[in-house]
């Protein structure tokens, strides 16, 4: 295999690696709370949209299921954070990971009664078609991978920097009571990033489902999204993209070039090294209590 | 020979110097205070002492001997016990439990002994738990013996923080702030527990405190600080009236108005 | 309410406060040990399952609900007592006898290993290490095939003890009664942690670390201690779920495992011995739970017995839920709070509880 394709290959998987990550992030950085049930959320915008297209379901156009799905899962991570997140006000982070992980449980267990636990291919335009730049043959479905992810995080980079409610999510994310204080209702703020979240989960359950089948167990994927947001420094958004596309990368090169039981411990291994010698990832940043 | 000796320590973060070229020296059996506005560098300096922090320059020593090459942990052994300006009690135990962990510092056991709790262990749970019932004596904490610290009032978590550090047994006894956010009454009840401490427990006493009226009445000695320099060092009343002190809480020299609160 | 009134330091220190709470322990030990006679093949087996998990709660429970340190990777530490058992036991030709201990101490000792550099990290931190432990051992145990038979797994031999044997379908009383000794020995163990300086130094380093360290306790030191001892047990759970499976691979202890047993203990009660109990039970139970109501559903509606994959999971999950929203101190804190309404009946109070917090804390890192 070509170098170049094992680069493009590792690059989509860890766009989406890091799209999942830049979820984590977005909660945790305006929260406090880990979300370990954002895979799960982008299993579920992954069915919402196989659901909505395939033809032994609903059979809408790909393009027309695309925006639903995304809008669905915005509102269900703003229902989620509304209904059983803000009760956990006050309680341990842990408390909440906990909570979060026994969600994923069910999100899993209703995924697949709704849509069966066998793996199903998500019928897109975009899948198995390649494209060709100047005599470099490409998945289509990759570069499509990328150039969303591409998309999606400049216009998240505007979102926080130039619109109201993004600045709001930003104050809000630095000092809660502070931005309470200057009227920001930083309640329904912290419900806003969790649909934020929510939605950016389905994008990225959608190029997920683009590139080959799923069951509902991909949201196991999660824990390398995890992975990727640690190694970033879990409170920085272009750590998580950097963090998953490092994940994604290290994965089929070591598969290239170490033996197979070995290759799929890497991401993991390195992330035991980080959070050993650079606890706070790439970008370190430490706070010692004050006594 | 002092029993704590501070020695042109200097103390950086970042680009603000903390603590800057102080010097003082703790006899055996006084009562020292340390007062200064906020941000002066009393609290940093209790942190020096409890080895959180490493000093850019100078010395600390204990009875003799330089305490830098110590770790943390290794304080309470020597002898220091101290307590928090933001009270830092083992929320989820009981006063009992939290008197108890003052006693670390004279566990014999081991992890096998105590997994199989040994006669041996259980003599000296009995050693330690009579001498954690005369600090309950002393500070009449019988009342909450068995209470977990998360339901106790402010002024009772006071207390118990300085029955903790009492459980130690120290030679030194360095209180941050023991009268902040007191009563009137409970206030004078810690004035008369410092005098008993230094008096019939013969420990020496280091404490940083912002109500003159205390200080005044239960320390030998002040030092002044402000902005991590020393102003004056001497009686209460010198100090009060020194010069430097009053321009450093009032803010100028021409109001010669002594510093009461 | 019943009021005790002491007459010596030993009061606090026994490990029962009075004698009818001794009375009401004596009790359930002989009922306990008397279940072999009073329940069937099956329901012994769900039961000495129950046990074992209570065990591995227990194990996680010392270092979660005592020293405040949470881990997602304990499945890895049932993965080493498992394989350490049975290795010793195959490769070396030990004796159960000796290499279940061994077991442990291999445990024991890895969880130290991987506390050493662990323990600066806090919190969700720390959840993050362990849980990478965990698919880290998942993945080591198909690597070193040549010892683990990988993906194959590894049968687990008839326990023989002097010439007696316990096996889990020959002689299921005697598999029962060994569990059963073995756990009432980590309650004693466990117990008599909490009661001595140990103990205190746990919760010391779960409340407040630099108070801790101020009091002289050394609080790396102590969290490695913590991770020792929690691993070992939990090993010495593997050991006995080997035993208790017959066969088993690298899928036996994945990291839904892990997740499964911190959850276990939450819905347990985090903090006591009883919450390890408690939560065994709704593990182990649960499954038997749904297959019954299920079975009750398909005679009422009369459509068969229907079965739905990852029900279990996903009603594990649901009652999780429940109880962080509604009961954060698990069973154990339902239990006593039910207790204290019949003591007190009729002055409770629904305040009286109040001012309850949850065990696990983390500090921010940002």
């Amino acid at each position: 295999m070509d170098v170049l394709q094992l680069f493009v290959s590792g690059l989509a998987n860890g766009c989406v690696y890091g799209l999942v990550a830049l979820g984590f992030v977005l909660i945790y950085k305006a929260t406090e709370a880990v979300n370990f049930a954002q895979g799960d959320f982008m299993m579920l915008g992954a069915f919402i949209c196989l659901g909505l297209t395939n033809a032994e379901f609903l059979g809408l156009p790909f393009w027309v299921s695309v925006p639903i799905a995304v809008v669905v899962m915005g509102a269900f991570g703003y229902a989620i954070d509304m209904t059983i997140i803000r009760r956990m006000f006050g309680q341990s982070q842990i408390a909440v990971v906990i909570l979060t992980i026994a969600l994923g449980f069910v999100l899993r267990f209703l995924a697949g009664v709704i849509w069966g636990h066998e793996p199903v291919a998500l019928q897109s335009p975009i899948a198995g078609r390649d494209v060709s730049f100047g005599g470099l043959v490409l998945g289509l479905d990759e570069v499509f991978v990328v150039v969303t992810t591409v998309v999606l995080t400049v216009a998240l980079y505007f979102y926080f920097n130039r619109t109201r409610l993004g600045v709001a999510m930003q104050a809000a994310s630095q000092n809660q009571l502070a931005a309470y204080y200057m009227g920001i209702p930083v309640r329904r703020v912290n419900s806003l990033v969790w649909a934020l979240a929510g939605a950016v989960a389905a994008v990225a359950g959608i190029l997920f489902a683009s590139k080959g089948s799923i069951d509902p167990s991909i949201g196991l994927l999660g824990i390398k999204a995890f992975a990727a947001a640690v190694i970033g420094g879990f409170g920085s958004l272009p750590g998580a993209l950097v963090g998953g596309i490092i994940v994604g990368l290290i994965e089929p090169f070591a598969s290239y070039y170490i033996a197979a039981g070995y290759s799929q411990v890497m991401p993991y291994l390195l992330l035991f090294l980080i959070l050993v010698f650079r606890p706070h990832g790439i970008v370190a940043q430490v706070h010692r209590k004050k006594v | 020979m002092s029993l704590l000796e501070i020695d042109t320590v200097t103390l950086r973060f970042g680009g603000v110097v903390a603590v800057n070229q102080v010097s003082f020296a703790v006899e055996a059996g006084e009562v020292f205070a340390l007062v200064g506005p906020n941000g002066a560098g009393k609290s940093t300096l209790f942190n020096l002492i409890s080895r959180f922090y490493d000093p850019a320059e100078g010395d600390i020593r204990f009875a003799g001997d330089s305490i830098l090459k110590r770790q943390p942990h290794e304080i309470a052994g020597l002898g220091i016990a101290r307590t928090f300006q933001n009270i830092e009690l083992f929320e989820q135990a009981t006063v009992l439990q939290n008197l108890l962990v003052g006693r670390h510092r004279h566990r014999r056991g081991n992890l096998v002994n105590e997994m199989l709790f040994t006669p041996f262990v259980k003599a000296e749970e009995r050693r330690h738990r009579a001498a954690v019932e005369k600090v309950i004596d002393f500070l009449d904490l019988q009342a909450y013996r068995e209470k977990y610290i998360a339901g106790l009032p402010y002024g009772v978590r006071k207390v118990v923080e300085m029955g903790r550090a009492l459980a130690i047994e120290p030679k030194l006894l360095l209180l941050d702030e023991p009268a902040s956010g007191l009563s009137v009454e409970e206030t004078q009840d810690v004035a008369f527990w410092i005098e008993d401490i230094r008096n019939q427990m013969g420990i020496t006493v280091l404490m940083v405190e912002h109500d003159m009226h205390l200080v005044s009445s239960v320390s030998d000695r002040v030092l002044a600080l402000a902005d991590g320099k020393t102003l004056a060092l001497g009686t209460p009343q010198e100090v009060q009236n020194h010069p430097a002190v009053i321009e450093a809480y009032i803010g100028s020299s021409e109001n010669d108005e002594k510093v009461v609160a | 309410m019943r009021t005790v009134f002491k007459t010596s330091y030993d009061a606090d220190i026994n490990l029962f406060r009075h004698s009818a709470q001794a009375g009401w322990y004596g009790l359930l030990f002989v009922v306990a040990a008397a279940l072999p006679f009073l329940l069937d093949t099956f329901w012994l087996g769900e039961f000495t399952n129950v046990l074992i998990w209570a065990i591995a709660g227990m194990g996680l429970m010392v270092l979660v609900g005592q020293t405040g340190q949470a881990s997602l990777g304990h499945a890895a530490f049932l993965a080493v007592g498992c394989y350490a058992n049975v290795l010793l036991q195959e490769r070396l030709g030990l004796p159960f006898i000796l290499s279940f201990p061994l077991a442990g101490l291999v445990a024991g000792l890895a969880g130290v290993l991987v506390a050493i550099p662990t323990t600066r990290l806090h919190g969700i931190y720390l959840a993050i290490a362990t849980l990478a432990v965990s698919i880290l051992t998942d993945d080591l145990i198909v690597i070193a095939e040549p010892l683990t038979n990988g993906v194959v797994g590894l049968f687990a031999p008839t326990i023989e003890i002097f010439g007696v044997e316990f096996d889990r379908y020959a002689t299921p009383a005697r598999f029962y009664w060994l569990v059963f000794a073995v756990a009432v020995l980590i309650v004693l163990v466990y117990r008599n942690i909490l009661r001595s300086p140990l103990g205190r130094s746990f919760a010391a380093v779960r409340d407040s670390e630099v108070s801790a360290q101020a009091m002289g306790v050394h609080v790396a030191r102590t969290k490695a201690v913590a991770f020792g001892i929690s691993t070992a047990i939990t090993g010495l759970a593997g050991a006995l779920m080997g035993h208790f499976a017959g066969i088993f691979n690298n899928e036996t202890f994945n990291i839904i495992i892990s997740i499964q047993l911190l959850l276990m203990i939450v819905i347990g009660g985090l903090g006591s011995i009883h919450g390890a109990f408690f939560g065994a039970m709704v593990v182990a139970l649960l499954p038997q739970a749904i297959a019954i109501s299920r079975d009750l559903v398909g005679e009422v509606l009369g459509v068969g017995s229907v079965a739905i994959p990852g029900l279990e999971t996903a009603l594990f999950g649901a009652i999780l839920i429940l109880f962080i929203l509604f009961e954060p101190m698990g069973i154990y804190g339902r239990w006593i709070k039910i207790r204290t309404y019949f003591q007190l009946f009729p002055f409770y109070r629904r305040d009286m509880f109040r001012r309850q917090k949850s065990y696990l804390k983390t500090e921010r890192m940002r």
